[in-house]
């Protein structure tokens, strides 16, 4: 331990902000560090249940890596993962079980997906790169802005599929009855599952357009 | 018995883990750049969900259900521990895991050393808890049904694995735009091959 007093740095300094926003795009979860893919992409058929899942995967990511990261010190290297499971299993049980008493409806909807976040590999990811060895602080916003990127993906994969699958956005009719008259119909294709991988695909097909740094060599 | 084999064909094709409910898919995208190693960590899983759904079906009919504990006393009859399933799950999945190691090691060197680093790495595969989860929720009446289920559902996987890791192997010498290579086209095709699995829905059983 080293007696210099380190001067204390603002609670958003740049850094600390770029944490934030980082996973947004340039570190984005699902689409370059391909974590959480399993949970995401089956709950994208309408917004309602993304958003849901959205905010469950930000409260576990920012709790648990706040948790890991006070305990961090006291975790024997041997043990850590069992260690990071119950933790995380312990938030999950949470979630669910207040999912299960405010919104009943879309609990039912996300079915096994809550209990999945618990081997959501972005939490997992999280906390083994970045709590195991940060200050609470930074942990906890490392993990809110991870679940925000991860957030960001979903709710554009719901955004796009519900749109175009159903004619609705959180279950108000967006396209017009006229369309229909003559002759819309809602493609029905995404609705199944399939398509929310490939609409994934052209997220990243797009994004990777734009931020050329991430394209991967052959 | 007629049961039993309906469930083990449907939960390979047409309740696929990856196609069907996208569970596994991050093992899916990182180990299936070859079609060895993606054979290796497709056993694997196929072995750690034959044997951790029927424990857990065990678990969760003598332990985890509501009145399930009534063969102990009676007067357990109107507990239910449902909210634990995660945990137990989770924890079963875990210890499972090292002790499938373990075996696998002391008696099988070999088929270790081409499983040894995918085990660890299974205990955080998606489809292995999805595994669980779904054959609570979907309540299968037996032990033998769960069994057909876990060991359908990690063959399907096998599968989905191997035949993507085969189409990357292929794909490599193919001018794939600049963006979407590697992960990018991956999504493309997994969606691709989910549409053609999609023809396995008609099958009645």
């Amino acid at each position: 331990m080293s007696t210099e007093k380190k001067e204390k740095e603002p609670l958003f300094s740049p850094a600390n902000v770029k944490l934030l926003t980082k996973p947004l795009n340039l570190n984005n979860p699902i689409t370059v560090q391909v974590l959480g893919i399993c949970s995401a992409l089956a709950v994208t058929v309408k917004l309602k249940p993304a958003l849901v899942m959205t905010l469950a995967v930000i409260a576990v990511t920012g709790i648990s890596n706040l948790v890991i990261s006070l305990l961090r010190n006291g975790i024997p290297p041997r043990i850590r993962i069992i260690v990071q499971l119950v933790v995380i299993a312990t938030m999950v049980i949470l979630v669910d079980q207040i999912l299960k008493a405010f919104v009943y409806d879309v609990s039912k909807q996300l079915s096994v997906f809550v209990g999945l976040i618990i081997t959501n590999c972005i939490i997992m990811g999280r906390l083994e790169a970045f709590a195991m060895a940060n200050k609470p602080w930074p942990a906890l916003l490392d993990g809110i802005g991870n679940g925000l990127g991860y957030g960001l993906i979903l709710i554009t994969v719901a955004f796009f599929r519900e749109l175009f699958g159903s004619g609705t956005l959180f279950d108000y009719r967006i396209v017009p009855e006229a369309f229909y008259n003559f002759g819309y119909e809602n493609n029905g294709l995404m609705i199944l599952p399939p398509m929310a991988l490939i609409t994934v695909g052209v997220i990243i097909w797009v994004q990777r357009y734009y931020n050329r740094e991430l394209i991967e060599n052959k | 018995m007629q049961e039993i084999f309906n469930i083990f064909i449907k939960s390979i094709f047409v309740d696929n883990m990856v196609f069907a409910y996208f569970l596994g898919m991050c093992s899916y995208l990182a180990v299936s750049k070859t079609v060895k190693t993606s054979v290796g960590l497709g056993i694997a899983v196929v072995f750690v969900l034959g044997i951790t759904v029927p424990v857990d079906y065990l678990l969760n009919e003598y332990i985890l259900k509501p009145g399930a504990m009534s063969w102990i006393d009676p007067g357990f009859k109107d507990l239910d521990l449902s909210f634990l399933s995660f945990i137990i799950f989770i924890a079963v999945i875990a210890s499972m895991v090292q002790l499938v190691e373990m075996v696998v090691e002391k008696f099988s060197p070999a088929l270790y050393n081409s499983l040894g680093i995918f085990l660890p790495l299974i205990a955080v595969n998606c489809a292995i808890l999805g595994g669980s989860l779904f054959m609570q929720q979907r309540e299968y009446q037996s032990l033998g049904q769960a069994t057909a289920f876990g060991l359908g559902s990690g063959i399907g996987w096998l599968l989905a694995i191997v035949a993507i890791a085969a189409i990357r192997e292929k794909i490599r010498y193919s001018n794939v735009p600049p963006a979407l290579r590697g992960i990018g086209i991956t999504f493309i095709i997994t969606g691709l091959m989910g549409i053609a699995f999609m023809s396995f829905l008609g099958i009645k059983l």
